[in-house]
C-alpha cells in the first residue's frame, strides 16, 4: 500500500487486530453475543407485526381493556428482580463458592417461574373469555410476541437447571464457567427484551 | 396413528414421478450397498460425516449443492420443456398442479440448497486458511450447520415422493400460502425444511463471523485480509442479521397454517402485505449474501492470474461494507406494485440504484488489476472475464427495473426472470464454479482438467445466453412468469431458443461430472506437489495441497497485504515446514452430534408436515437429548505428536524435490 | 402429433426469424397504445441509453485488457506491482455515481408523474371502472353503467380509465402491457390505477402475480373502441346479460378456470364494497 502506516512508526505497539487468534473464552463470548443479536432481530421481525397488527382487532376488545397492569407489574418485578440475582450468581461462579452460587441459581429459577407462572394464567384468563389468538390478527401478534419472551424464558429455565447439573458433576471448570458467562448473557438480554414488551406493548396498549 | 399420511400421498398415478423416484431410489441404494460392500462405513463415519475438519465440512457442502444443481436443473428443463411445448391452445405435458410445484421447487432448490450451500461451502474451505489458522471459531457448530443443511434437502427431496411440494412459488406468498388456498402439505414441506436448514445457515454465519473477527493470524489486521475474507465477512454478517427474519416471518405463517392465528390471512385483520415486506428484508440481503463471496472469488482470481495484486483493494473493501449495508434498505423495490406511493417508491429506488455505484467501483478495479498484468487464461479467469461480460447487462437490467414507472411494466415479467438469472447465473454460478476450480487443487492435491474445464464454461456462457436473453425479449413483449401455457404461439420460437440453451447448460452440467471423473483418474499426472499450482498470492498457497489436518504446523506471521506473495518476494523466501521442529498439536476431535441432531431434525420436521404428533415429541425429544449429551462430552483431544508432523512436511518436502 | 409438431418447428422458426423484429415492436410494453405506457416506454429507453454508454465499453475494455495482457503478448507491459492510482480510483467513483445521479432523478419525476393513483389530465370525463381479481377470473364493474363484465373490458377510445382494483381471493396483479402499469390487487385493500387507450384495437391483458392452479388462463380482452360503439356495447350489455346479486356473485366466486367473457346488466349497488371489506371466497376454495 501506498499509504503510510501511523502504528508503525511507534515501535513495539501492535494495533489490537493485528494480534493474532484471541483467546478461547473471548471467542466463545463473542459469537455468543452474535447469537444474542441474532435473536434480538427475531424479536424485532415480531415488535414490527404487532405495531402493524395492533389495532387489528377484528371487533375484538383492545389491549388496553384486556391487560392488567398490576398483574404485568408483578410479573415485570419478578423478571427484573431474577436478572439481579442472576448477577450474583455470575458473581459466586467465579469466585466458585458452590454454597452461593446454588443459592441464587435456585433463586433466578424461582422467580423465573413466577414469571412464567403469572404469564401463563394472563394467557389463560384471556383465552377463556374467548380472547385466543385466533381471534384476531392483534391477538396473534400478542401471544406470539409474548410467547416467543415466554418460550424463551423456558428455555432458559431448562438451561440453567442444566448448569446446575454441570457444576455439580463437572465442578467449575473453565469450559462450565464460560457456559454459565453464556447464560448469564442470554437472562440479561431477555430482561432487555421484556422492557421492551412491557413498554410497548402493555403501557403501549390503547 | 400416523397423523395425514396415508398411503395416497404415495403419487402412484403420476408416471414421471415414480419413475423418477425408482431411479433415485436405485441409485442411492446402488452407492449404499457399493460402500457397504467395499467396507468404507467407518471411513466415511470417522473422516466425513462426523469430521469436524472445515475443509471437510467445505468439500461435503460443495458436494451437497452440485448434487443439489442436478436435482434443481431437472425442474428446469422440465419448465422450459413444458413452456416450448405449451403455445397457442397447447397444453403441454405437465398439468398446473405438477408445473406450480416444478418452479416452486426450482427455486427453492437453487437459492436455498444450492446457491447458499455452495457459497457456505467455499468460505469454509477457504477462509480459515487464507487467515492462517487451524480452524474455525466452532468446529463441532460448523459440523453441525452443515447437517441441518442436509436435513433441510432431505425434507425438500423426500415431498417429490411422499406428498407434494409448495405450489406458491419460491418466496411463498400469502394468502396463497395459507390453508384457506394451500391445504395441503406441500407448504409445509417448503416451510419446515427452510426452517430446519435455516437454523444451520444461521449458526455457520455466527461460526464463521467470529471466526474473520476474532481469530486472524498475527499481523494480519483488517486491512490486510484478502478480499475473499473481507467478502466472506460481509456476507456472513449479513446472514447473522437477515435470517432470523425469515426464521420469524416463517415462524408466524407456521402459526397461521397449524393454530389458526391471523397474521396473514384474508380475515380477521391478517396483513399479507406484511409477509411480503418481511420476506424481502430476508431477501434482498440474501441476494447480496450470495454474491458477495462470489465477488471476493472473482477478486482472488483476477489478481492471481493477472500475476499483480488487485486494483484498488481500499477501494474495494468499502464497496463490499457499503453494499452490504445499503442491502438492507432496499427491499421494496420486489414490489413496487403494491401501491405504496410515489415516494416510498421513488425513495427504495433510488437507494437500489446506489448499490449500483459500489458494484460498478468493483467491476472497474477488476478491469484495471487486468490492466498490466500478465493473464493466464485458466479455467478460472475464463469464468471471471464471462461475469464480468454477463454481470454489467444483468446490472443494467436491475437498474432499469428499480425505475419505479419502468417497473410497472416489468414486473413479473420473463425480463425479471431473465435479469435475476443474469445475476445468479452469470455472477453467483460463474463465481462458484471460478472457486469450485481454483480450490480444487488445494482440496485434493491435484487440478481439474483444463480442456473440459473450458468446454464447462463454453457451454454454460452460451447456454446462458441462449436461455436468458430470449426472455428478456419475451418480457418486453408481455409474457410473464409462472405461466403453465400461454395463447401467443408467435412466443414459441423464442421459447425453443430458450429451451436450446438449457440443453446447453445440460451439457455443461454433465461435462461438469465428465472433468471429475476424468480428472480423478488422471490424478496422477495432474498433482500438485508445491501446494501452490497457480502462483498464488494468498495463505492457503503456503501449505501443502491437500492441507494436513492442521493447516499451519506454525501459526504464521504477516507483514502485508498478499502475505504469501510477500513472502516469496522477500528476502529469506519461504522456509519450508521441515526445516522448524515441530511441538505436538491438539485438534478437535470428529463429532457425531451434527447428523444425529440432523437425524432427529429431520423426524421432527416429517411428523410436523404430516401432523404425527407422538413421533414429533420423539423427535424434539431425541434433538434435545443429543444436544444434552454433547454437553456432557468431555473434551478429549486428538494429540498430533511432533515426530508425525515433522515426517509428513519431511514427505512433502521429498516429493517437491522429485517433481 | 408430437411428430407433425416437431415436423413444424424449423418453419416457425424460420418464420420467426423474419416476423420477429416485427412482432417485437407490434406487441407488448414496446408497442404502447396509451400515455402511460408511451410514457413509460420513453423511461425505459432513456434509462437503458444513458447506462448503455458505460456498459458497452466495460465489456469491450474488459475483453481487450484480457487481450491484450495476455501472459504471451510480449509487447504488453507488466506491471506487476501496480495496485492503486487516486486519479483512476476518482474516475472510477464518481462515473458511477453520475449517472446514478441522473438516473435517479429520473425516478424521483417519473415516480411521481405516473403514481398509478394519479389521474390523467383530460378534457373528457373520466370512466371508472371496479375491478375483482376471483379465482380464476377477472370482474370488470362499470361503477355508474351498472353493467358488469368478465374477462372481457370493452372501453372508450381517449377517454382517461379510472380504476379501482380489490381481489376476493388471493393476489393477483392487473396488467396491459400495452396501456402500462399494472398492480396489485389485494383483498381488503382497494389499489387505484390510471390508464387510457389512445387508438382502437383488441389488447392482452393477464395477471402477473401467480395466484395458483387456473392463473395461465386469467387472461382478458381490452377493446378499446369508439365512443358511439361503446354505448352500443352498453345497450347491448344492459339488455342481454343476467343480473349480479348476492346469490349469482356467491355462484359466480367458486373457483372456475378460463371463464369465457360474458357480461351482467344489473350489478347490485355498493358490490365492490362488500366484496371490500371482506367477502372472500376462501370457503368455496376449501371444497375445492
Amino acid at each position: 500500500m501506498s499509504v503510510v502506516d501511523p502504528t508503525a512508526s511507534t515501535p513495539g505497539f501492535v494495533p489490537l487486530s493485528r494480534r493474532g487468534p484471541a483467546p478461547i473464552q473471548a471467542v466463545v463470548g463473542y459469537g455468543f453475543w452474535l447469537f444474542l443479536l441474532s435473536d434480538i432481530i427475531i424479536f424485532a421481525a415480531l415488535f414490527a407485526t404487532y405495531a402493524v397488527l395492533s389495532g387489528e382487532t377484528n371487533g375484538g376488545p383492545p389491549g388496553a381493556t384486556l391487560f392488567d397492569k398490576t398483574h404485568v407489574f408483578i410479573e415485570t418485578a419478578c423478571l427484573l428482580l431474577s436478572s439481579v440475582t442472576c448477577g450474583f450468581a455470575s458473581l459466586a461462579v467465579q469466585r466458585r463458592d458452590k454454597v452461593f452460587a446454588y443459592l441464587w441459581m435456585v433463586a433466578t429459577f424461582i422467580l423465573g417461574a413466577l414469571f412464567l407462572h403469572l404469564e401463563w394464567s394472563e394467557f389463560a384468563v384471556m383465552v377463556a373469555s374467548g380472547n385466543a389468538p385466533s381471534r384476531s390478527a392483534f391477538l396473534s401478534a400478542f401471544f406470539t410476541l409474548v410467547g416467543t419472551h415466554g418460550l424463551h424464558v423456558t428455555i432458559g429455565l431448562t438451561a440453567l437447571a442444566v448448569m446446575l447439573l454441570q457444576i455439580e458433576t463437572l465442578g467449575f471448570s473453565q469450559k462450565v464457567r464460560g457456559r454459565f458467562y453464556c447464560f448469564s448473557l442470554f437472562w440479561h438480554a431477555l430482561d432487555i427484551v421484556w422492557i421492551g414488551v412491557f413498554t410497548i406493548v402493555y403501557l403501549g396498549a390503547r | 396413528m400416523l397423523g395425514k399420511l396415508t398411503w395416497s400421498a404415495v403419487p402412484f398415478d403420476q408416471p414421471i414421478i415414480m419413475i423418477t423416484s425408482g431411479v433415485i431410489a436405485l441409485v442411492l441404494f446402488a452407492i449404499l450397498a457399493l460402500v457397504t460392500v467395499k467396507g468404507w462405513w467407518p471411513y466415511l463415519w470417522r473422516e466425513w460425516i462426523t469430521s469436524v475438519d472445515h475443509k471437510r465440512i467445505g468439500v461435503m457442502y460443495v458436494l451437497l449443492a452440485l448434487v443439489m444443481l442436478v436435482r434443481g436443473f431437472a425442474d428446469a428443463i422440465m419448465m422450459r420443456s413444458q413452456l416450448a411445448l405449451a403455445a397457442g391452445g397447447a397444453q403441454g405435458y405437465l398439468p398446473p398442479e405438477h408445473y406450480d410445484q416444478i418452479f416452486s421447487a426450482h427455486g427453492t432448490i437453487m437459492i436455498f440448497f444450492v446457491a447458499m450451500p455452495i457459497v457456505i461451502g467455499l468460505m469454509n474451505f477457504a477462509v480459515p486458511l487464507q487467515l492462517g489458522i487451524r480452524d474455525v471459531a466452532f468446529p463441532v457448530l460448523n459440523n453441525v450447520s452443515f447437517w441441518l443443511t442436509a436435513a433441510g434437502v432431505l425434507l425438500v427431496n423426500l415431498s417429490l415422493f411422499v406428498g407434494e411440494f409448495a405450489r406458491t412459488g419460491w418466496l411463498g406468498y400469502p394468502p396463497l400460502s395459507e390453508i384457506a388456498y394451500s391445504p395441503g402439505v406441500g407448504v409445509d414441506y417448503y416451510l419446515w425444511s427452510l426452517q430446519i436448514s435455516g437454523l444451520g445457515t444461521l449458526l455457520s454465519g455466527i461460526n464463521l463471523t467470529t471466526t474473520i473477527l476474532k481469530l486472524r493470524a498475527r499481523g494480519m489486521g483488517y486491512m490486510r485480509m484478502p478480499v475473499f475474507c473481507w467478502t466472506a465477512l460481509a456476507s456472513n454478517l449479513l446472514i447473522v442479521a437477515a435470517f432470523p427474519v425469515l426464521t420469524a416471518t416463517f415462524a408466524m405463517l407456521l402459526l397461521d397454517r397449524y393454530c389458526g392465528f391471523h397474521f396473514f390471512t384474508n380475515d380477521a385483520g391478517g396483513n399479507p402485505m406484511m409477509y411480503i415486506n418481511l420476506i424481502w428484508i430476508w431477501g434482498h440481503p440474501e441476494v447480496y449474501i450470495l454474491i458477495l463471496p462470489a465477488f471476493g472469488v472473482f477478486s482472488e482470481v483476477v489478481a492471481t492470474f493477472a500475476g499483480k495484486p488487485l486494483f484498488g483493494y481500499r477501494s474495494m473493501v468499502m464497496a463490499t461494507m457499503v453494499i452490504c449495508v445499503l442491502s438492507f434498505v432496499v427491499w421494496l423495490h420486489h414490489f413496487f406494485t403494491m401501491g405504496a406511493g410515489a415516494n416510498v417508491n421513488a425513495f427504495f429506488g433510488m437507494m437500489t440504484m446506489i448499490i449500483a455505484v459500489p458494484t460498478g467501483v468493483k467491476v472497474f478495479n477488476w478491469l484495471f488489476t487486468l490492466y498490466g498484468g500478465r493473464i493466464r487464461f485458466t479455467v478460472p479467469v475464463y469464468w471471471t472475464l464471462g461475469f464480468m461480460v454477463t454481470f454489467v447487462i444483468g446490472g443494467m437490467t436491475g437498474v432499469l427495473m428499480a425505475i419505479p414507472p419502468a417497473d410497472f411494466v416489468l414486473h413479473n415479467s420473463l425480463f425479471l426472470i431473465a435479469h435475476f438469472h443474469n445475476t445468479a447465473i452469470g455472477g453467483v454460478l460463474f463465481g462458484a464454479m471460478a472457486g469450485y476450480t481454483y480450490w480444487f487443487p488445494k482440496a485434493f492435491g491435484f487440478k481439474l482438467d483444463e480442456r473440459l474445464g473450458k468446454a464447462v464454461f463454453w457451454c454454460w456462457f452460451i447456454g446462458f445466453y441462449l436461455a436468458f436473453m430470449p426472455l428478456y425479449v419475451l418480457g418486453l413483449l408481455g409474457a410473464t412468469r409462472r405461466m403453465q401455457h400461454y395463447p401467443d404461439a408467435h412466443w414459441q420460437p423464442l421459447m425453443l431458443v430458450a429451451l436450446a440453451g438449457a440443453v446447453l447448460i445440460l451439457c455443461g452440467i454433465g461435462l461438469t461430472v465428465v472433468q471429475l471423473v476424468h480428472s480423478i483418474r488422471t490424478r496422477e499426472q495432474r498433482r500438485d506437489r508445491t501446494g501452490d499450482p497457480w502462483n498464488g498470492r494468498t495463505l492457503e498457497w503456503s501449505i501443502p495441497s491437500p492441507p494436513p489436518a492442521w493447516n499451519f504446523a506454525q501459526l504464521p506471521r504477516i507483514e502485508s497485504n498478499d502475505a504469501y506473495w510477500a513472502m516469496k518476494q522477500g528476502a529469506h523466501g519461504v522456509e519450508p515446514p521441515a526445516a522448524h521442529s515441530h511441538a505436538p498439536l491438539h485438534l478437535p476431535p470428529s463429532n457425531p452430534t451434527g447428523v444425529l441432531l440432523a437425524f432427529f431434525s429431520v423426524v421432527l420436521g416429517f411428523a410436523l408436515i404430516w401432523h404425527i404428533w407422538w413421533m414429533a415429541i420423539i423427535g424434539l425429544l431425541g434433538a434435545v437429548a443429543v444436544g444434552l449429551v454433547q454437553a456432557w462430552r468431555p473434551d478429549h483431544e486428538v494429540v498430533i505428536p511432533a515426530d508425525q508432523i515433522a515426517a509428513f512436511y519431511g514427505r512433502q518436502a521429498a516429493e517437491e524435490i522429485a517433481a | 402429433m408430437l411428430a407433425t409438431r416437431l415436423k413444424t418447428i424449423p418453419r416457425t422458426i424460420a418464420l420467426s426469424a423474419i416476423t420477429l423484429p416485427l412482432a417485437s415492436c407490434g406487441e407488448g410494453v414496446l408497442d404502447p397504445q396509451g400515455p402511460i405506457g408511451k410514457a413509460e416506454l420513453i423511461l425505459l429507453c432513456d434509462a437503458a441509453a444513458i447506462m448503455l454508454p458505460v456498459v458497452i465499453p466495460v465489456i469491450l475494455l474488459t475483453v481487450c485488457f484480457a487481450w491484450w495482457f495476455r501472459a504471451d503478448n510480449v509487447r504488453a507491459r507488466y506491471r506487476p506491482e501496480w495496485e492503486y492510482s487516486g486519479r483512476i480510483e476518482m474516475i472510477v467513483w464518481s462515473i458511477p455515481t453520475l449517472v446514478i445521479i441522473f438516473l435517479g432523478g429520473i425516478a424521483w419525476i417519473g415516480s411521481h408523474d405516473l403514481d398509478p393513483p394519479r389521474p390523467i389530465d383530460s378534457a373528457v370525463a373520466p370512466l371508472e371502472i371496479d375491478v375483482v381479481s376471483l379465482d380464476w377470473k377477472w370482474l370488470f364493474v362499470y361503477r355508474h353503467e351498472n353493467v358488469a363484465s368478465v374477462n372481457q373490458l370493452v372501453v372508450p377510445v381517449g377517454t382517461p380509465l379510472r380504476f379501482r382494483l380489490t381481489s376476493a381471493s388471493v393476489m393477483n396483479s392487473f396488467f396491459v402491457p400495452q396501456l402500462g402499469s399494472q398492480i396489485y390487487t389485494m383483498a381488503g385493500m382497494a389499489t387505484r390505477l390510471n390508464l387510457q387507450a389512445d387508438r382502437a384495437g383488441t389488447y392482452q391483458g393477464l395477471s402477473a402475480q401467480f395466484s395458483g392452479d387456473g392463473f395461465s388462463d386469467m387472461r382478458f380482452q381490452v377493446v378499446a373502441v369508439l365512443a358511439d360503439q361503446f354505448a352500443a356495447w352498453l345497450d347491448t350489455a344492459k339488455t342481454s346479460g343476467g343480473a349480479l346479486d348476492t346469490a349469482a356473485y356467491r355462484a359466480f366466486a367458486h373457483p372456475s378456470k378460463a371463464v369465457a367473457p360474458t357480461t351482467f346488466a344489473h350489478v347490485e349497488p355498493g358490490l365492490f364494497e362488500t366484496v371490500l371489506t371482506g367477502w372472500t371466497s376462501a370457503a368455496s376454495h376449501e371444497e375445492h
